[in-house]
């Protein structure tokens, strides 16, 4: 049983996996370009980046999960009810909503991509204004003196804190059953139907922390590798 | 001719004017000290003067070349003012050196980024490289640095630090080099390793513009003194006449504090 347990659980542990690269792949660089959002000296951009940044960071990722699921197709069952020849609500009324698990990825990747984009925008405006107008005034270009002088600072910076937001995200994929995604936790509970078997999803702890403990180790050997220089 | 002529500078940050007019002039060779109380207006100045702040009108000419110019109001490319700022070196009073680079790479960073420019860079690469390392060891070397070229900021003392900040600035070989206070973040027993470093600049006739509040050290090292006060040129002249002869009451008054 423990064997027929194991591999259920792995299969399940593929999909969480799953969930966690893709959503770390797209809002890893999306946090980036918010975060550029929020610092922008325009006004509108700022303010608007500042409102969306609150409200994804207000609400819980489970509620976001289930409008961005739920929602489009809402919307357009609405506007099938609508008798108008508005150009706008006829589009809605043919919109399909997302897949399930499209739909995990899309509410996980902009939830994530908000929560980098705060700790990006911190590392960012820690690095001390020094540190640019040594490069202006030494003739570097703004990118170089971007990429070869703040870059890596910025870097050293956020490790810990991003760290700890992508050890989140590791559990935070078990949400993705609140709209019947399939990952571990569910194979897992799967036994108590099946079964009657507890102790499975008791098992399924262990897969986490050892997803856990390789990224702790990994993010460890980053944080090493930058200790050479102090900024 | 003058290397450096400012003529009617003037900046406000808002309703503040920081510059009322400021003229002066130094030629080659020659070593500047400007001197003044905080909020006079002096690091404002060499801000304005390199780039890191623009002024409001008034003009900078440096060895025949416009800096500055109020009057211009076209705008101008990234990379004009790029060259431009390349006349004049900065060395901060926070040294802003780069943390992730040793020694070796904090000078030889910005010269090597600008050798890319260079058209015979693709051919002669390797060539290239070894002589801006071997310039910059050279400068190294002037500082008293032979020993740290490979040693990263945060292993060096503050004075060291101040020390390759100076070669940073030296290895793209500035027409005038300034100085922002360049010992106020040092311990006073460190002070003097800076003023030995830019004495014998001096004796190299390196032109220098130096915001300091070492009295005697500006009084020693430097051919001309300008005294700011309250965003004017309060008084200007020789460095051992304007010291020991001031004829302003404003001066008079700034020098007995000091002694205080």
């Amino acid at each position: 049983m423990f064997w027929t347990v194991t591999k259920s659980l792995l299969e399940g542990f593929g999909s969480t996996v799953e969930i966690f690269v893709m959503t770390l792949l797209f809002s890893l660089p999306l946090g980036l370009i918010i975060s550029f959002g929020s610092m922008s000296k325009i006004k509108p951009i700022k303010l608007l980046t500042k409102c969306f940044v609150w409200v994804i960071r207000g609400t819980p990722l489970m509620l976001q999960l289930i409008i961005i699921f739920y929602g489009p197709g809402l919307l357009a069952v609405w506007a099938q009810g609508q008798d108008t020849g508005n150009a706008f609500i006829q589009w809605l009324a043919g919109i399909n909503g997302f897949e399930r698990f499209t739909a995990v990825i899309v509410s996980f990747v902009i939830n994530y991509a908000c929560y980098f984009s705060e700790i990006y925008r911190g590392g960012i405006e820690s690095i001390p204004k020094g540190q640019y107008e040594a490069g202006q005034v030494l003739g570097m270009t703004k990118s170089q003196t971007f990429f070869k002088v703040v870059l890596l600072q910025v870097v050293k910076r956020i490790i810990p804190p991003m760290s700890n937001e992508i050890i989140t995200l590791v559990k935070d994929t078990s949400l993705a059953r609140t709209i019947s995604v399939y990952e571990i936790i569910w194979a897992g509970q799967a036994f108590i139907k099946s079964d009657g078997l507890i102790w499975p999803l008791f098992y399924t702890g262990a897969f986490y922390l050892i997803f856990c403990g390789v990224l702790t180790v990994l993010f460890g050997k980053i944080e090493k590798k930058l200790d050479y220089f102090k900024s | 001719m003058a290397i450096l002529e400012v003529s009617n500078l003037t900046k406000s940050f808002g309703k503040t004017e920081v510059l009322k007019g400021i003229s002066l002039s130094l030629e080659e060779g020659q070593v500047m000290s400007i001197i003044g109380s905080s909020g006079s207006g002096k690091t404002t100045l060499l801000r304005c003067i390199n780039f890191l702040e623009t002024a409001d009108s008034g003009k900078i000419m440096v060895d025949g070349d416009i800096l500055f110019d109020g009057e211009d109001k076209t705008k101008h490319k990234a990379k004009e003012t790029r060259e431009k700022q390349l006349k004049i070196g900065l060395v901060f009073q926070q040294f802003n050196l780069f943390p992730q680079y040793n020694v070796l790479d904090n000078v030889t960073l910005a010269v090597k980024l600008r050798a890319k420019e260079r058209p015979d860079y693709k051919q002669n690469k390797k060539q290239i490289l070894k002589e801006i390392e071997e310039n910059a060891l050279r400068i190294l070397a002037d500082m008293g640095l032979s020993d740290k070229v490979d040693f990263y900021p945060c292993q060096l003392s503050g004075g060291q630090q101040q020390r390759v900040s100076i070669a940073r600035a030296m290895a793209l070989e500035p027409k005038i080099l300034f100085f922002d206070e360049p010992t106020s973040a040092l311990d006073p027993e460190l002070t003097g390793e800076i003023l030995k470093v830019i004495r014998e600049l001096a004796e190299k006739k390196m032109t220098m513009v130096i915001v300091t509040h070492e009295m005697n050290f500006a009084k020693e090292v430097s051919d001309y003194i300008v005294f700011m006060d309250d965003g004017v040129t309060a008084e200007q002249g020789e460095a051992e006449e304007l010291i020991s002869n001031p004829k302003t009451d404003r001066l008079k008054a700034f020098l007995s504090k000091l002694k205080d």
